[in-house]
């Protein structure tokens, strides 16, 4: 699937292939032309990347190529043993989490799970999470508490899961009590969102010593559909509201709220997985490092230091 | 032209603006069985219906009056008011929301909070406001319950929340996100202090603050029939595509599912938190007051 502004760029891309089967074909030296056109390119990709809107960068974000959760984790960990269950109702198929390796150190590993086609889509419930989520993923942090292993999650939701069953079982409640545990843990705690960071359904997994996000990620309040639908009363203001929330990792690396941005590759992480993973990989591995400099009650010190220095007020 | 004309001005003259039964606010009509009542007899039974008993929605001032003896208590932080951090304008500047917010409700935000005695004993008391912007948690409901968190800590004084909130305010997005992890925080420090925190909620709590502290309770306790969850009704129909059943997301049906330690009636709020804190609090002091 091809973003609008990502057509003219695939077009040029697919036109130098074109030239370059030409001129092997018929052993013709169109290097020239080929090295302008991919000189365009270039330019072409570092303009439109350099100039996307926040509406663009929401719609990358959500990008259907898009590595998630599992695609890095399993990547950039060796021996990964995925955990299941809340131990109360059942597992929730939409939060995943388990035990690997960067570099021989062992990790907690927790993160929201989308699906990539229809079918795996409605199995992990669109990344959206039910209290059982919330619960397993306490779970697990509580269990690397235990084991001293530093925690890793990763973010990428749409929102918790509104429905009657989410409700009956407290959604409320499980987010909220992960948000006050995860303040008390004792183990390095590193948040980095990788796609969609939306609301409560987000922060439940998300306060830590080091909250990061990609460089194409949103993390907000609301998404920018259900802003313009309350604000705007229609589904029709989703650009406007996307550019009012101010809610890309640039914006919320200015506002303080967040610690670091990723880089990306240029296009996306969907364009390179791969260095994509290996950059995640390193980050991880060295911000681990960093933080287990630290003791436990300082990193806890710290952590709510951060947070309770977040907000602007007339006094 | 008219069938015919009045000669002469006779009979009843009175004005419009004299023409009323009593003075404006004398009476009040319940909103769920229509009852009429006096409105000193209906804030004399703490803003609830003799004949339904429905809970009329109240705020800060009418709270703090039900709770704090002789009204006595200082209020904390008042003079907190809002700023505009994100330049935020939807279909008009958030500023200008609030100002006209200020200037229609006399109050700065959507939160106030104090300290006084409750039945001889002190309590830290913060209450939000559905009036102000529909009760939205941005930075100062955020900061202010953090500082009435805080001041509860050092004094050793039992804390109190009221919710009445539709949760964040879109208005200062990623701000207003971050103060459920600001209250939450706070509210992990209490807990350790063992200082004991009751929460709650009335009708309506949803969104961000049922997701942070108005679920965070030592002591959950509702007042009837309240709504409260964490979507609100209309998302969660729109999802299913099904009608919801009656009494969804009720405090009745949040208490059958256990996340509720009991349901309060408005006239015995006052006693029933005093006795359970007074079976709960030997071993604090009150620090510095």
């Amino acid at each position: 699937m091809l973003l609008e502004f990502e057509k003219p760029i695939v077009e040029l891309e697919s036109r130098i292939a074109e030239m370059k089967a030409t001129a092997a074909e018929r052993g013709l030296d169109l290097a020239d032309s080929i090295k302008a056109i991919e000189d365009n390119l270039v330019k072409l990709k570092k303009d439109t990347y350099s100039r996307l809107t926040r509406w663009q960068r929401v719609q990358l974000s959500r990008h259907p190529d898009r590595p998630y959760t599992l695609d890095y984790i399993q990547t950039i960990s060796s021996k990964f043993i995925e955990l299941y269950g809340d131990r109360n109702v059942k597992d929730d198929k939409a939060m995943v989490g388990g035990i690997g390796e960067i570099n021989g150190e062992p990790v907690m590993f927790i993160g929201h799970q989308k699906g990539r086609n229809t079918k795996q889509r409605q199995y992990r419930n669109f990344g959206m999470a039910n209290p059982e989520g919330y619960r397993k993923a306490l779970r697990l942090m509580k269990m690397a508490e235990k084991f001293n292993l530093p925690i890793v999650t990763l973010i990428d939701t749409p929102g918790a899961f509104p429905g009657m069953e989410a409700e009956e079982r407290g959604q409320g409640e499980a987010i909220a009590r992960n948000i006050r545990d995860m303040f008390m843990l004792k183990v390095p705690v590193i948040c980095i969102v990788i796609g969609e960071g939306a609301s409560g359904g987000a922060l439940g997994i998300a306060i830590g010593d080091k909250v990061m996000m990609l460089e194409y990620t949103w993390y907000s309040v609301i998404s920018p559909e259900s802003c313009s639908s309350i604000l705007w009363r229609s589904w029709d203001f989703k650009q406007q509201a996307a550019e009012a929330l101010k809610l890309t990792a640039k914006d919320m690396e200015k506002f303080g709220l967040i610690d670091e941005i990723i880089k990306e590759p240029l296009g996306g992480a969907h364009i390179d997985p791969l260095s994509m993973a290996k950059k995640l990989k390193k980050v991880i591995h060295d911000t681990i490092i960093e933080l287990k400099a630290q003791s436990a009650d300082e990193r806890i010190e710290k952590r709510i230091e951060k947070f309770s220095a977040m907000g602007v007020v007339n006094e | 032209m008219a069938w015919f004309n009045r000669a002469e001005k006779k009979g009843v003259t009175t004005p419009t603006e004299l023409k009323r039964e009593a003075p404006d606010g004398l009476w009040y009509k319940c909103a769920e069985c229509k009852t009429v009542i006096l409105t000193k007899a209906h804030q004399d039974n703490a803003y609830t219906c003799p004949t339904c008993n429905y809970h009329e929605k109240i705020g800060s001032k009418e709270y703090f009056e039900l709770l704090f003896d002789n009204n006595e208590f200082t209020e904390l932080d008042a003079t907190l008011t809002s700023a505009d951090p994100l330049e935020f304008t939807d279909t008009k500047p958030y500023p200008d929301r609030v100002k006209a917010s200020i200037k229609k409700t006399g109050l700065n935000d959507a939160v106030r909070s104090g300290y006084g005695k409750v039945n001889g004993a002190y309590l830290v008391v913060a209450c939000m406001d559905f009036s102000f912007i529909g009760g939205s948690m941005g930075s100062v409901v955020g900061e202010k319950i953090a500082r009435a968190i805080d001041f509860a800590r050092l004094h050793q004084i039992p804390f109190m929340m009221i919710s009445k909130s539709g949760g964040a305010r879109m208005m200062e997005a990623g701000y207003s996100l971050m103060q459920m992890a600001k209250t939450s925080a706070k509210l992990a420090l209490l807990a350790e202090a063992k200082v004991p925190y009751i929460s709650l909620l009335t009708d309506p709590t949803t969104g961000g603050v049922t997701a942070s502290y108005a679920m965070l309770g030592d002591f959950n306790i509702a007042e009837p029939k309240s709504l409260i969850g964490f979507a609100g009704p209309r998302v969660i129909r729109e999802t299913i595509g099904k009608d919801l059943p009656d009494g969804f997301q009720s405090a009745e049906f949040v208490l059958e599912h256990g996340f509720l330690d009991f349901i309060v009636d408005r006239k015995e709020l006052k006693d029933k938190v005093a006795d359970l804190l007074s079976m709960i609090t030997k071993h604090l002091t009150v620090q510095g007051i």
